[in-house]
């Protein structure tokens, strides 16, 4: 692939080679090949016989108490996005932290976890992370920079601090908060800033503009019968998106749990995970969204000047904003609006006023204080740095972690006004960007090597509790700043404790004991702050506020906000090549600090299944407007600035909109981060952060590769992934079945399997997938699954054994869109196991359809036989990668990790069944339902997977399987699958006829 | 024309032929031999340890009960390895001075670990489990041996799959009650295929197709 010729950088996986020779060598003809084959296959004879290596056992000198080897440990923890916590459970194989699952009494997990959670700990062992303390490069001691930071106190104290400033991330941490606040009084002139590219800005000026003060939303999608999402992505994105997905996915069954099936709209300006699971989705451009909200607002009767023929905007008779609105009003009170976070603090005003008006507030949605320990517009905190440090102002910079010279704003001048500043400190896992700009340079504690704390969603506070002590000397945030005060030497353990001793109820050990346990500190949740919707100055206030919005937001601000605000009338013509365009987190790298994680590299968007790169999506009407093909190069240039981007054309992207997200084409993340992608961040202007109208975008003529996992998302008419109506399996119970033939029974050439015991099978409810790839990366740290590179997904060679298929039919403007997760279904009459010669994959008494990875010789038969497709073989010897020692460690003990040359696809865990087996059989029982618990399933947010024991007719699997919505996937085949799927019901408003219009 | 071929010839094909056969046989059956051999396999070959621990001794004279050392043998897949603590348990008032035992208080002193040689070395594919065996009636000695005999720890048994499939297909032929389990030189009080039955039907030991399921032991 001649990439380099594009100008875009080229992978370096597509450069390298991994494992041994990726081809024949130059040269070789086919004689000599033969040669090199009888000399190979004499070789693998006679190294049948090899001995066993001597192995050594090295047992403790002093065994800790509650160690057995081999069983593993788990740890209550939390980990932070966007400075709130979810709280995990972390599994310790004698010290080391191998997999993370969620903390079931967390509420922001609720014994779920995302796939950024699961793939933290191939974080913490990433050998690219920085390991050494620097000063200009040179390598240094702790004590060195201790002693450093004591020359800025003594010279800060004289100034009362005017020249220190710290650089932070939004903080929820309590202790953290103790320590800047004790900071800033000791140095009252010091300042204390927020950066964090994916900052929810706009929600906190919008709480601002509708209440008056920011208060911390929660939502109670349980409760609600009718959502309106207006450009949120909620169902996989934000710190509660694992519970809102679990409530969500409670309502999505009739009758199942005695209330009515909850009813989604989504308009938005992207294609999300959400907008898929949506009832109704409209595309809508960013700009719109506003438009919207307001036509929606005016149907329910709020804030429209009264008798004004603008009243309800430009979609005052669009059917589907009436159709919404109505529905709301229906469900007084137990309707839910919410507003993205990346949308206009207006709409985030309306959001809050419709919830009033409808009665909502303090029923679906409910108020709090906020969470952080300071809320403010985090653009304007980095706004006022920047000033301070193009001033001369500061002598020091501390900037405890974040990647600002990297994420800020491009125009913001972040990088040359860094140069100014005398002595500039950063705090990071990674020698990034930012720590090329700065002299010193701290090896951050990964949180699952430091001592914490943090509060979720609700406020709900966490111990973060270390599984290991640090692999690089790595000091945490609380450490760093403690250098500054008079106890330079205190440890994250007396600062987190210090903090928490005056603040739990009780006798301290006991509680401290207790909350390290338990994951949550009892009573932290924050009060629900009663707010009556009379006393909502709303109505008064939107009536004034008329787009543009507010001008107490900052000024700069406005610009963009304006920009979008503007009334459809008077909005820059889309000319031929000018569009819109959105910003938004990238759905697997977030913001790029996960852009060194090969398993989130390698993981599918959960809408285009692009891996390994970002893309420009824009809508098909579009591209064939333009005459954009999916990997066309095109230069988008906005507010000034130009970045090379590849094309995907995404059905259901709103047209004459550029969509592209946030965090790749890094320069210092690592091998894997590095030159991967396109910088959104270089065309980011302050004024648009989200978007912008005014892209202008040129085709360059050129091509550029993109790895995608699923390059065909129709299903052509076959009912792979089934879906109905609510009330059209109300009318027809057996709708479903009726959509597939199944095969006579009995008829089958294939030896039967009679039962024995246990029938382990599985249900996948794809009402409640929201396919957030969280079981994809669960299986993959569970099950030692190699990542394989882009040039190898760009061959089809991708190893995860789990993949969440995604089809869009219908429409290409706005498709129907839905998730189903596949792995091996363990058919009962497996295909793959008749055509190996070598007996390597077989049938198990209890129904698994075994892979005996040494006695596989690599023919790739059964892969070929396979009609769904969920073998992976082993092409090159990828998990070399475990080899690193520190990859070592990350590696789960009770599976294999397998050779080149090697079949291999999901077992169902069976590591897992083993084990749940032996406990039973130790306490002289059966096997309870619930026992055993697949990695995916226990990662899943929704609860859409799960596992048992099909022969036990009382189990939960059993039961969904009896369900009328449940059917076989290809089960036309007679394979018999142990896995069946649960077809997706959507509850369609009849208003709006058929579902989803264009 | 004269005979190209010399008539011996006939003689020296035949012995050819049925040599070749002979020659491919023996080489396969030494190729069988080699790989079922303690070479191989390791089987009945004492190993050079740090200390020259004698289980003859600790069990077979003192009487130690296995799991005063192999703690976590009913509770884990790994039987456990003393940590040196459990041994100087003992050491420190017993034989305190012992030259033979200085690698052992050089670790407490040390704090660093003894490093054992494994003895019982299973393929990295294989997931054996104490625990299941031991809780099954599965005696210690039925796979490990006379251990009170044994000055030095070697591997009484082949270790090779037919070995474990020998026992996953009939284990009537090796149970023994629950009580005798850790029993050294235990011999059945009736005949071993009756109290084997009688054991396998109240252990409720799995039937032949689910203890030789592939995945039973391998995953």
């Amino acid at each position: 692939m001649k990439k380099s010729s594009v100008g875009l950088p080229v992978h370096p996986s597509s450069t390298t080679k991994i494992g041994h020779a990726a081809g024949l060598p130059e040269g070789l003809d086919r004689r000599e090949l033969f040669k090199f084959m009888g000399a190979s296959l004499a070789l693998a004879g006679v190294t049948a016989c090899t001995r066993q290596p001597t192995e050594k056992i090295v047992p403790y000198v002093r065994q800790p108490e509650e160690i057995v080897p081999g069983k593993p440990l788990f740890f209550a923890t939390a980990m932070t996005m966007g400075g709130l916590a979810t709280g995990l459970l972390v599994e310790s194989q004698m010290g080391r932290p191998t997999k993370v699952e969620g903390n079931p009494l967390h509420p922001a997990s609720l014994g779920a976890t995302d796939a950024f959670a699961q793939a933290s700990v191939l974080s913490l062992y990433d050998p690219d992370r920085s390991q050494t303390l620097l000063d200009l490069g040179e390598i240094r001691p702790w004590s060195a920079f201790l002693g450093e930071m004591r020359l800025v106190l003594e010279e800060e104290r004289s100034r009362r601090g005017a020249g220190l400033r710290i650089l932070t991330e939004t903080v929820s941490s309590p202790t953290l908060a103790r320590q800047l606040t004790e900071l800033l009084a000791a140095l009252p002139e010091a300042r204390w800033h927020q950066w964090e590219a994916a900052a929810p800005d706009n929600a906190r000026a919008g709480a601002v503009l509708a209440i008056g003060s920011p208060v911390n939303v929660i939502p109670h999608v349980d409760a609600a019968d009718v959502i309106l999402s207006l450009d949120a992505d909620f169902l996989t994105c934000g710190p509660a998106h694992v519970r809102l997905a679990r409530d969500f996915a409670a309502r999505r069954h009739a009758g199942s749990s005695g209330a009515e099936m909850n009813r989604l709209y989504v308009v938005e300006s992207t294609m999300t995970a959400t907008g898929a699971k949506a009832d109704h989705r409209r595309p809508l451009k960013a700009s719109e969204i506003e438009p919207f909200a307001r036509s929606v607002a005016a149907a329910v009767g709020l804030g429209a000047p009264s008798g004004s023929a603008e009243a309800g905007g430009p979609f005052a008779a669009d059917r589907f904003a009436r159709a919404v609105a109505a529905d709301l009003q229906r469900h007084r009170g137990r309707g839910l609006v919410l507003a993205g976070d990346h949308q206009t603090p207006a709409v985030h005003a309306l959001a809050h006023a419709l919830n009033g008006m409808l009665g909502n507030t303090g029923w679906t949605v409910v108020y709090t204080e906020p969470i952080e320990a300071r809320p403010e517009i985090e653009l304007e905190s980095l706004r006022a740095l920047v000033a301070d440090l193009g001033a001369g102002k500061v002598r020091t910079l501390l900037i405890l972690g974040g990647n600002p010279v990297f994420n800020a704003p491009a125009d913001l001048g972040f990088r040359a006004a860094l140069g100014k500043v005398a002595r500039r400190v950063h705090l990071s896992l990674e020698n990034d960007e930012t720590s090329e700009e700065c002299q010193w340079h701290v090896p951050e504690a990964h949180f699952l090597e430091a001592w914490s704390d943090a509060r979720a969603f609700d406020g709900t506070a966490s111990i973060v509790q270390p599984l290991i002590a640090p692999l690089y000397g790595g000091k945490s945030a609380h450490e760093v700043l403690a250098a500054l005060s008079d106890q330079p030497e205190q440890s994250g353990y007396e600062l987190v404790r210090a903090t928490w001793k005056t603040r739990m109820a009780g006798e301290f050990e006991t509680a401290w004991r207790r909350a390290l346990h338990d994951g949550v500190i009892p009573g932290t949740a924050l009060p629900v702050r009663a707010m009556a919707t009379a006393s909502l100055p709303i109505e008064t206030r939107l009536a004034t506020v008329e787009a543009p919005v507010s001008k107490t937001l900052s000024a700069g601000r406005e610009t963009g906000a304006a920009a979008v605000a503007r009334p459809a009338a008077e909005r820059v013509q889309t000319g031929a090549e000018t569009l819109e365009i959105t910003f938004r987190p990238d759905p697997t790298i977030h913001d790029g600090r996960f852009a060194n994680n090969g398993w989130l590299q390698e993981l599918p968007k959960p809408i285009t299944k692009v891996t390994w790169d970002n893309v420009a999506a824009i809508s098909p009407a579009t591209a064939q407007r333009l005459g954009i093909r999916n990997e066309d190069v095109l230069e988008l240039s906005f507010s000034g600035r130009r970045v090379r981007a590849p094309a995907w054309v995404v059905p259901g992207h709103p047209d004459d909109s550029v969509g592209v997200t946030l965090g790749y084409g890094r320069t210092k993340a690592g091998h894997f981060g590095s030159r991967a992608g396109f910088d959104a961040y270089s065309i980011r202007p302050a004024a648009a952060l989200w978007q912008g109208a005014g892209v202008e975008v040129r085709k360059t003529g050129e091509k550029y590769p993109i790895a995608v996992t699923q390059s065909h998302h129709a299903m052509e008419g076959r009912n792979l992934a089934r879906t109905a109506a609510v009330e059209e399996i109300r009318r027809e119970p057996e709708a479903i079945a009726k959509m597939g033939e199944e095969p006579p029974p009995g008829l089958s050439l294939y030896p039967p399997h009679p039962a024995h015991g246990y029938a382990w099978g599985m249900a996948i409810d794809l009402s409640s997938c929201v396919g957030c790839n969280a079981c994809v990366v669960a299986c993959t740290a569970e099950n030692n699954v190699p990542i394989v590179g882009k040039d190898q997904v760009v061959r089809g060679r991708e190893m995860q054994w789990l993949r969440i298929d995604h089809y869009a039919d219908g429409d290409a403007a706005n498709p129907r869109h839905i998730f189903q997760p596949v792995a091996c279904v363990h058919c009962e009459n497996a295909p793959c196991e008749l055509v190996c010669p070598t007996a390597a994959t077989v049938h198990s008494a209890e129904g698994l359809n075994d892979m005996i990875y040494n006695r596989c010789v690599g023919t790739r038969y059964c892969s070929n036989n396979c009609p769904y497709k969920v073998r992976r073989f082993n092409f090159y010897h990828y998990s070399t990668q475990f080899r690193a020692p520190s990859m070592r460690m990350l590696a789960n003990p009770d599976v294999t990790v397998r050779w080149r040359g090697v079949m291999e696809k999901c077992t169902y865990c069976v590591q897992r069944i083993s084990e749940g087996k032996i406990r039973s059989e130790l306490e002289n029982r059966t096997v309870r339902d619930g026992d055993i618990v697949t990695a995916c399933q226990q990662a899943c947010p929704a609860g859409a997977i799960v596992f048992g024991d099909i022969a036990d007719r009382e189990s939960r699997v059993s039961k969904m399987r009896r369900s009328n919505l449940s059917y076989g996937l290809l089960a036309e085949l007679g394979t018999r699958p142990r896995t069946e799927y649960l077809a997706a019901l959507t509850n369609p408003n009849p208003e709006l006829g058929e579902a989803r219009p264009a | 024309m004269a005979q190209i071929f010399h008539r011996s010839t006939n003689f020296l094909s035949r012995v050819s032929i049925f040599g070749a056969i002979f020659f491919l046989a023996i080489l396969l059956w030494l190729f069988y031999d080699l790989e079922a051999s303690p070479y191989t396999t390791q089987q009945t070959i004492a190993r050079e340890q740090p200390v020259q621990f004698s289980h003859a001794h600790h069990v077979g004279a003192i009487g130690i009960d296995c799991r005063y050392c192999h703690t976590s043998v009913e509770k884990a897949a790994f039987a456990g390895i003393p940590p040196t603590k459990t041994c100087m348990n003992c050491h420190s008032q017993i034989w305190a001075q012992s030259p033979y035992l200085e690698p052992v208080r050089e670790s407490f002193r040390t704090d660093k670990s003894l490093e054992w040689t494994r003895v019982h070395d299973l393929p990295d594919f294989v997931y054996f489990d104490h625990s299941i065996h031991v809780n099954k009636g599965v005696g210690c000695e039925t796979c490990h041996g006379r251990v009170d005999q044994m000055p030095l720890m070697y591997q009484a048994s082949s270790l090779q799959m037919k070995w474990c499939l020998d026992c996953h297909r009939h284990p009537e032929k090796y149970l023994r009650p629950k009580e005798e389990v850790f029993t050294m030189g235990w011999r059945p009080p009736i005949e071993q295929a009756v109290l084997g039955e009688r054991l396998k039907r109240e252990y409720h030991i799995r039937d032949e197709i689910v203890l030789t399921s592939c995945s039973t032991c391998h995953r």
